[in-house]
């Protein structure tokens, strides 16, 4: 009845206008679900937008939600880009804050602030990289799968931070809390437009992140390896040498954004530091289709999610934890929604079944096309054709493949 | 309180809190058995315990409780179905977005029962242990007992009912440790002897394997792929979402927010740490629950527990640390099998 087959790349504007729509259908589909549970979707939308947009405060904080979170999938969409499913985020946060803070606690009281800000970023950078690099050398030496292998990191991560924070660092100044010491006065992150200068980092790093991938020599590696990695093989890449640096590269980026949310933000080590940053970014890179300009955009998006939540609970007494369910619906439509970018669906009109003439094997896939859209399958097939060699979305140039 | 009764008790309470863990893995391995990486457990695992929950504190109906707790965790598996078989979408991100789903919902809908308890007739069931010795030898005595002074048999027909007590301090800790469980902990149990069967000496089994090796050849030797995903992915989630009852229902006797504590994620783990076997699973399932509860009992022994790596915060780290050996041994031999290999990509039977 109906067979399914590959799109070729559709216009920008139209896979563009896709995603918005899924995002729209993810909104129709929450308020669908949110009914039933005694929320007025109307009233709660509104409160969202109101929560997260409707004053400078809340704008403020809305952006300082936003700034872990979109340098988080900016490190993240490295790794994604090498098809190196990093979900270690968290423990790549954690660990970012660790050595972080471990550098502020040793350095001299009197050490000046811009110093030790950046040897904190420098410490920061070099945490989530290491916890980022130890999964990393499993899979490109032995082929250690990633994916669960971050995850553990993750944990393990959590449980050194609760160490540190209710047995080794414990603050004896604190009167029995557990609390680990706060970083020096000097080391917090200065502030423009009254937001820390963490948003001016995000931006940088931003534009970094999408030259990196765009216009060098390792980006252009990197995206050769996501692709194919006997290709890469084949055009005499070091393999390698090139999944190490992204991964490498990868956490030390998502380790800085522990690190700015540490010295921008929080000020202070704590188990709960992350605030599941490391989850939501993945979403937040996926949803964007790794690109960086876009990653910023969506941050924001998500981050108004989080920080509307709040209002939710004060001003309707409802449960904060609403958001996740719009959250999680507008992801998945999204993700349902590639399905429409990436496949088409066709209607088989006539099943013709004959047997092959010398191997006696059923070749009867033959459809026929319905009148009024033969010209257009007639071309869509020579395209299928044409893209038989180079399938996937990002194009190879095939001079430099040497 | 003497040695062995403090081990008693902590084997007692470490197969209590293994039990969830062990549905999960069940689950779990299900799910990846057809050939797709579910990180939605933690996710199915709370909409099935505040559905169950909810049902159960509203109709006071155990059944209920567990029809619900079903329902919900599987209709957050049709979802991730949906996505996954269906439009293809990564797992990875799919089962990401299923958990933040089902935790908002279960924490939105958990909220429309604050401060309850678990009904009393549904505890009560729970509080019966069906193997407990003393209570079960002596049930049987005193109905014996009964009967012969009933029908004036014996010369002790007179004699007043002496109760069973247990001598043997083998037996004792046996008792303790193992057989003053709830019905549910034998039943999961059992359920993981006959996955095993199911799976390695029934032709469905054999079926649900191949999908989850070799999805192509499957397809091709004319089994229906899709009809196989999707119906071991639900009822893979349907386990999650009896294990997320059980934490609410009976481990902890109320419901708040993200009342699974990152379970869902320690089965992720497990399902590698016992290499997709159910029967090896009841022993990872109990090493786990173990090593995350034992740091709390050891600090009754201070000159242990100052020593690094008896501190509690340290002991839980064990689980994922030995999880990522099994993981690194699993994938690191040659020719060693490395779980389903169909894991984690989507089928798609016009791609060669």
């Amino acid at each position: 009845m109906f067979r399914i087959a590959k799109k070729d790349d559709l216009p920008k504007w139209k896979s563009m206008l896709i995603r918005i729509a899924s995002v729209f259908v993810g909104l129709i589909l929450s308020g669908l679900v949110i009914v039933p549970l005694g929320y007025n979707p109307v009233t709660t939308f509104s409160a969202l937008f109101g929560g997260a947009f409707g004053s400078s405060s809340a704008l403020i904080t809305t952006i300082k939600i936003a700034i872990p979170l979109s340098i988080t999938a900016l490190g993240l969409a490295v790794a994604f880009r090498m098809k190196f499913w990093n979900i270690g985020g968290e423990g790549q946060i954690l660990m970012g804050c660790v050595f972080a803070t471990y550098i502020s606690h040793q350095m001299p009281q009197s050490t000046n602030g811009v110093v030790l800000i950046v040897l904190m970023g420098v410490a920061g950078f070099f945490g989530g990289a290491v916890w980022a690099l130890i999964p990393g050398v499993f899979r490109v030496y032995f082929r250690t799968n990633e994916t669960l292998f971050t995850l553990m990191m993750n944990y393990i991560a959590l449980f050194i931070v609760q160490y540190l924070h209710f047995v080794l660092w414990r603050n004896p100044a604190s009167h029995g809390f557990p609390g680990i010491k706060a970083i020096p006065l000097q080391a917090h992150l200065p502030k423009i437009f009254g937001i820390h200068i963490g948003w001016i980092i995000a931006l940088f790093l931003a534009a970094l992140v999408f030259l990196l991938i765009r216009k060098t020599k390792l980006g252009y590696e990197i995206r050769v390896v996501g692709e194919s990695e006997p290709t890469a093989n084949y055009a005499g890449m070091n393999v390698k040498k090139v999944m190490l640096t992204g991964i490498m590269l990868s956490g030390g980026i998502v380790g800085l954004a522990g690190m700015i949310k540490l010295t921008g933000d929080v000020y202070t080590l704590s188990p709960d530091i992350t605030g599941n940053a490391g989850f939501t970014a993945i979403v937040i890179a996926w949803l964007s289709n790794l690109s960086a300009p876009v990653i910023m955009f969506v941050s924001i998006l998500i981050a108004a999610l989080e920080q509307g939540s709040q209002i939710i609970q004060i001003k309707s007494g409802g449960s904060a934890a609403v958001t996740g369910i719009i959250q999680g619906l507008i992801l998945m439509s999204a993700l349902g929604a590639e399905f429409f970018l990436r496949y088409r669906v066709v209607r088989r009109k006539r099943y013709v079944q004959a047997n092959h003439p010398v191997t006696g094997e059923i070749s009867g896939t033959a459809e026929q096309p319905s009148s009024e859209n033969m010209e257009q399958k007639d071309k869509q097939q020579i395209a299928d054709d044409a893209n038989h060699v180079s399938e996937g979305s990002e194009v190879v140039p095939e001079g430099d493949a040497k | 309180m003497n040695m062995s009764f403090i081990v008693a008790t902590f084997f007692a309470s470490a197969i209590a809190f293994s039990v969830s863990l062990l549905l999960g893995t069940l689950g779990e391995l299900l799910t990846e058995r057809a050939g797709h990486l579910n990180l939605g457990v933690e996710g199915m695992m709370l909409m099935g315990g505040s559905c169950g929950y909810v049902a159960a504190v509203r109709t006071h109906n155990l059944v209920l409780a567990l029809l619900f707790a079903v329902l919900g965790a599987g209709f957050g598996a049709l979802l991730y179905a949906v996505l996954t078989v269906t439009l293809r979408a990564n797992q990875n991100v799919s089962g990401l977005a299923l958990t933040t789903f089902g935790a908002g919902l279960a924490n939105t809908l958990g909220s429309t029962v604050p401060n309850t308890n678990t009904p009393e007739n549904i505890a009560a069931f729970f509080k019966f242990h069906p193997l407990e010795l003393e209570h079960t030898v002596n049930g049987i005595l005193s109905f014996f007992h009964q009967i012969s002074r009933f029908m004036h048999i014996g010369n002790s027909s007179q004699a007043a009912f002496q109760p069973y007590h247990i001598n043997n301090p083998v037996l004792a800790f046996i008792n303790t440790a193992f057989l003053s469980q709830d019905i549910f902990v034998y039943l999961t149990i059992l359920l993981a002897f006959l996955m095993t069967f199911y799976l390695f000496k029934t032709k469905k089994g054999l079926a649900l394997r191949m999908v989850g090796e070799n999805t192509a050849a499957a397809d091709a030797s004319g089994l229906p792929v899709t009809r196989i995903k999707y119906m071991y992915i639900i009822a893979g989630g349907m386990l999650c979402g009896l294990a997320g009852l059980y934490i609410p229902l009976v481990l902890q006797g109320t419901w708040h927010s993200d009342i699974t504590a990152g379970k869902g994620w320690i089965v992720v783990a497990l399902v590698i740490f016992v290499r997709w076997h159910p029967i090896k699973a009841i022993g990872g399932a109990f090493v786990f629950g173990a090593l995350s509860i034992v740091g709390l009992s050891i600090q009754q022994f201070s000159q242990l527990s100052s020593m690094i790596f008896f501190n509690q915060y340290i002991m839980v780290m064990y689980p994922y640390i030995l999880t990522i050996v099994v993981l690194v041994f699993t994938y690191g031999r040659k020719k060693a099998w490395r779980g389903p290999s169909a894991i984690g990509s989507a089928y798609f039977r016009e791609e060669r």
